[in-house]
């Protein structure tokens, strides 16, 4: 059993590397990378973008949730050779020119996070949610970020948070 | 949101200085460090209970190449621990709990690592293991054999000799015998509760570098308490204090569990092994669960003796904490249950025993609220199964017995008129929820028809910081050129937001704008004052009060450059606006700015020099408790209380909370906003350890759920349909600004409202948490099984029926109520 587990580790360690082309915060990225790397490593790793934190590495926490082509997913649970031609956003991603986007503000007004390990996935979690939902009911916020935990707010503040940067989108969007 | 006009930051809920960086991504925490030449470290643990070490081959690991270092216990000879010295840094010769630390691996890569640990043989000769606390008390099995030879913090803290007692302190006033023969009615309980996870999102992490030439080392950790590691490295190792630096960038939560030291010790002997390159130890998160400690488990017995009219003439509680194979924090939560484990009443004649036993388990330590949620869960449950007795509200029979202003505690301390009111906080949540009284058996019957069954429930708590008597904090502040104003705490900000409050603080006495406030967000041992840790809901009230003494010290210092300058006596100048000023003629003033680094004529003559401020709080008048648990150990008391309204799916028996009110008498909210984040965010960590968390064991002592997956806390679908932080404000006089702590406090005693609602609902009494529904749909089963026809009497109350209904175990079990 050992000297299988040595094996797998040997091919996944000698594996030739693979080329991933992606777009992260809107800018092209081209690398080598192992086959057998998670796509939070490669954020964090290759290129260094730390605001996507790891809490368990087994996809149960959501405090590594990334946008991946509109959709929420748990970079942990990725490889990052999936990613290749896909469209990434990551917390460091969220703001515009400078300026914090209405939903960071929001959790800035409703105290919507305390450590703020868990902030970056929630944002990006109500984020995937939002595009796809401008109007979303309590409940279906809630749904949004179930699979992120947070130790610390309660989430009170984090669905209020949500909700008010839904409404104040929606308000923006008219204008 | 209200708003003391009377100041002008203090009690404003203003944004947290952190939240920009939180929000952004930017804030880096020690998880995200990376050092040049950084190696990483991974951990064997064992997979036995107890077992002896019969050998360890480490030399295909060592061969792997791009392994830096291997270690095993036998290479290193440190014990440490708080109060019991008790814990090696790697297991020696035996192994106490399954998931201990056998060996550490440093190498280029985690990957390396890991493959190495694959390497390591380690062969074992498995023990009979300690797994409950009848088995730790029989003591046939000794969890630590050399327990006599242990060194430990005497005359605090009381071993037994040949046992597996860590310590067993008690608290004594009174007459027992004369309390309970005074009694009307004894009635007396067993509860209990598991193990529960801290859980915070970013596991403990440290990086040590270590200079192979002389004995300094820095420490990056993930902490509450960077000079508690700072120290405890320094006793452990034989070293200077001088030569250990610590340093804590953001925190990415603790709970209590980062508290003391924990992985800093093997990050700094591996790199030391490695010649001195950076090592990271981080703990997965199965590690987070099952090798670092946890919130101990705990039986309690209590016997309360009461009037007919509800007066308690005498309590006995014997706490039994299922603590772990080390001592670490538990002894001294065991300690703190002895003043505070009645709960806020008067109890003229009580014993009160708390054993925290050693067993062969994943070991216990601080856990928010320091064994108070665990206590109250005992103490809290106990009011309300004797009102049933009584046949009396358990509103009104709190309200007979509540700490008042001249009551004195089990401690024999006073409390005064300006200790805290419990009694407000019992009000604000009755009448928050609409508590009525237990409802009749035949609305019970109503409601369950339904399918739906619904309950109140009421729940009071107490706390004071458990810390020694000589605790000191202090602050420090500096004055830029532009007479902006530098803190520096001593204080760990991991989210409870004091880097904020002690802006606030520190702007209201200087009367200046919050953003010329620059408080540091990262504590480094070389640089920052002074704290002892971050720990106990201690440090609004201490860092409070030095930042005060601190702003204070930065005005006289302001005041006597400027009355040289301005040729006017200290006495006749005041302050406000970033002004020094004469009190009559007010054009006669300089500003902060002027002053900050010197004043200087119009000739060229200067006078002063750059201003640095200090100010410091020691706890005064302390003592320690005497062999009967009697002194005075609270600097001060933050009382509360919560009411719950829930709803019981009779089929599945899941608990649904529909309200949750939760009062506490903080004497001053320092920021509104943030007092009710810590309300809402203890209150749900509560609910985890109510309905869902707890750690469970196969019968051979292996953790059978050391992951989210089994492991699960509340997630944002769990929640109470609404939450109502409640501050009440009766000022601590010498609290800053009348504040004190609150940071634990809305986790104690939700457990206890919880099942103190499912009574309600129900009829049905829980001993043992959680309150899961699966737990809760079998004592319904059982209870309306034909064959326990006639239970609904509530004037049978909960002894016969409900003890082996609601827990599962047997009647035979001593928890039945004499009358």
């Amino acid at each position: 059993m050992r000297e299988m587990e040595s094996r797998m580790f040997e091919m996944e360690s000698t594996a030739p590397r693979v080329q991933l082309n992606c777009i992260v915060n809107g800018e092209a990225v081209s690398a080598m990378v192992d086959p057998a790397m998670t796509l939070l490593n490669f954020l964090r790793k290759e290129l260094k973008l730390f605001g996507t934190k790891e809490g368990c590495g087994e996809g149960e926490c959501g405090a590594c949730t990334v946008i991946m082509n509109g959709l929420a997913v748990n970079s942990c649970l990725v490889l990052a050779v999936e990613a290749g031609g896909a469209r990434i956003t990551t917390v460091e991603g969220l703001g515009a020119g400078g300026d914090l986007s209405i939903l960071q503000r929001e959790f800035m007004k409703h105290d919507a996070l305390q450590c703020g390990f868990c902030t970056p996935g929630m944002l990006m979690s109500a984020r995937a949610l939002l595009d796809r939902n401008p109007d979303p009911t309590m409940e279906e916020v809630k749904e949004a970020i179930a699979g992120n935990l947070c130790r610390c707010t309660g989430y009170v503040p984090i669905v209020e948070a949500v909700l008010s940067a839904a409404r104040l989108e929606r308000e923006a969007g008219r204008s | 949101m209200m708003v003391d006009p009377y100041y002008r930051h203090v009690g404003r809920p203003e944004i947290r200085v952190d939240a920009r960086d939180k929000v952004t991504g930017r804030a880096l925490y020690v998880h995200d460090l990376e050092l040049p030449g950084m190696l990483y470290a991974r951990v064997l643990h064992s997979p036995h209970a107890h077992a002896e070490i019969v050998s360890i081959d480490k030399s295909a690991a060592e061969a792997l190449p791009g392994v830096k270092a291997v270690l095993t216990g036998q290479e290193l000879p440190y014990l440490l621990g708080l109060y019991m010295i008790d814990k090696p840094i790697l297991a020696r010769r035996k192994v106490r709990y399954q998931g201990e630390s056998v060996a550490a691996v440093a190498a280029v890569d985690e990957r390396t690592a890991e493959k190495a640990l694959s390497l390591i043989r380690v062969e074992y000769r498995p023990l009979p293991a300690v797994l409950s606390v009848d088995e730790a008390l029989e003591a046939r099995v000794l969890v630590h054999e050399d327990i006599n030879e242990l060194d430990y913090v005497k005359g605090v803290f009381f071993p037994g000799p040949d046992s597996n007692i860590a310590s067993w302190n008690r608290t004594i006033k009174g007459d027992l015998r004369k309390g309970f023969a005074a009694a009307d009615l004894v009635v007396e309980n067993e509860l209990t509760l598991p193990q529960v996870a801290h859980v915070p999102l970013e596991t403990h992490v440290a990086i040590a570098q270590a200079d192979p030439y002389t004995d300094r080392v820095t420490i990056w950790t993930s902490t509450q308490s960077p000079f508690a590691v700072r120290n405890l490295v320094a006793r452990a190792f034989g070293v200077s204090r001088r030569d250990i630096t610590v340093m804590v960038p953001y925190v990415g939560g603790g709970f209590g569990g980062k508290a003391g030291i924990h992985l800093e010790p093997l990050a700094m002997v591996l790199s030391r092994a490695c010649k001195g390159r950076p090592v990271k130890v981080q703990a997965t998160r199965e590690e987070e669960f099952n090798q670092l400690p946890v919130r101990a488990g705990m039986r309690g017995r209590v016997k309360t003796g009461v009037t007919k009219d509800g007066k308690i003439t005498a309590m006995e509680i014997y706490f039994d904490w299922d603590g772990g194979a080390y001592a670490d924090y538990g002894v001294n939560v065991g300690r703190a249950a002895t003043y505070s484990g009645a709960g806020p009443y008067e109890i003229p004649n009580i014993e009160l025993h708390s054993r925290t036993l050693y067993t062969n388990k994943v070991y216990s330590t601080a856990y928010r609220g320091f064994g108070h949620l665990e206590t109250h869960w005992i103490v809290e449950r106990q009011m309300d199964l004797v009102a049933q007795r009584l046949g009396m509200d358990p509103y009104e029979f709190r309200m007979k017995n509540i700490l008042r202003d001249g009551s004195i505690t089990i401690s024999g301390e006073r409390i005064n008129a300006w200790s805290g009111r419990v009694d407000h906080c019992l009000e604000a949540v009755a009448r928050e929820i609409g508590w009525t009284g237990y409802r009749s058996e035949a609305e019970r019957q109503a409601a369950f028809q339904t399918g739906k069954a619904r309950g109140k429930g009421i729940a009071c708590l107490h706390k004071a910081p458990a810390m020694p008597t000589n605790t000191a904090t202090a602050a420090i502040m500096q004055l830029d050129e532009e007479g902006n104003v530098r803190v520096l705490l001593g204080a760990v900000d991991m989210g409870q937001g004091v880097y904020t409050i002690m802006g606030q603080v520190a702007a209201e006495i200087l009367d200046m704008p919050l953003e010329k406030v620059k408080v540091i967000c990262e504590s480094n041992t070389d640089a920052n004052p002074y704290d002892w840790q971050t720990v106990a809901s201690k440090y609004a009230f201490m860092g409070g009060n030095a930042v005060i003494r601190c702003a204070e010290d930065l005005l006289r210092q302001l005041k006597e450059v400027a009355s040289r300058a301005l040729h006017c006596p200290v006495e006749e100048l005041t302050h406000g606006e970033e002004k020094i000023y004469h009190i009559q003629h007010r054009d006669k003033a300089l500003t902060y700015r002027q002053l900050a680094l010197g004043y200087a004529f119009g000739n060229g003559n200067a006078i002063g020099g750059p201003i640095i401020a200090h100010g410091h709080y020691i706890a005064e008048g302390l003592t320690n408790l005497d062999a009967d648990g009697q002194g005075l150990p609270a600097l001060d008391w933050t009382y509360g209380a919560h009411g719950v309204e829930i709803e019981i799916d009779v089929e599945t028996g899941e608990i649904r909370v529909l309200k949750m009110a939760s009062a506490f008498d903080v004497g001053k909210a320092l920021n509104r906003k943030l007092c009710e984040g810590q309300i809402i965010g203890g209150a749900v960590q509560g609910l985890g350890s109510a309905l869902v968390e707890g750690y469970k064991f196969t019968p051979d002592g292996r953790l059978l759920n050391p992951s989210f997956t089994d492991n699960k806390i509340p997630t944002a679908k769990d929640i109470p349909d609404q939450i109502v932080p409640i501050l009440v404000e009766n000022p601590q006089v010498d609290g800053p600004f009348g504040a004190r702590g609150l940071g634990e406090h809305p986790m104690i005693s939700v457990p206890s409202v919880v099942a103190n609602a499912v009574y309600d609902a129900l009829g049905i009494n829980f001993y043992e948490l959680p309150l899961s529904p699966e737990r809760v749909a079998l004592a319904i089963a059982r209870h309306s099984d034909p064959a326990n026809a006639g239970c609904n009497d509530p004037s049978n109350a909960s002894a016969g029926r409900d003890n082996p209904d609601a827990s599962g175990r047997h009647a035979a079990s001593p928890r039945g109520e004499t009358a």
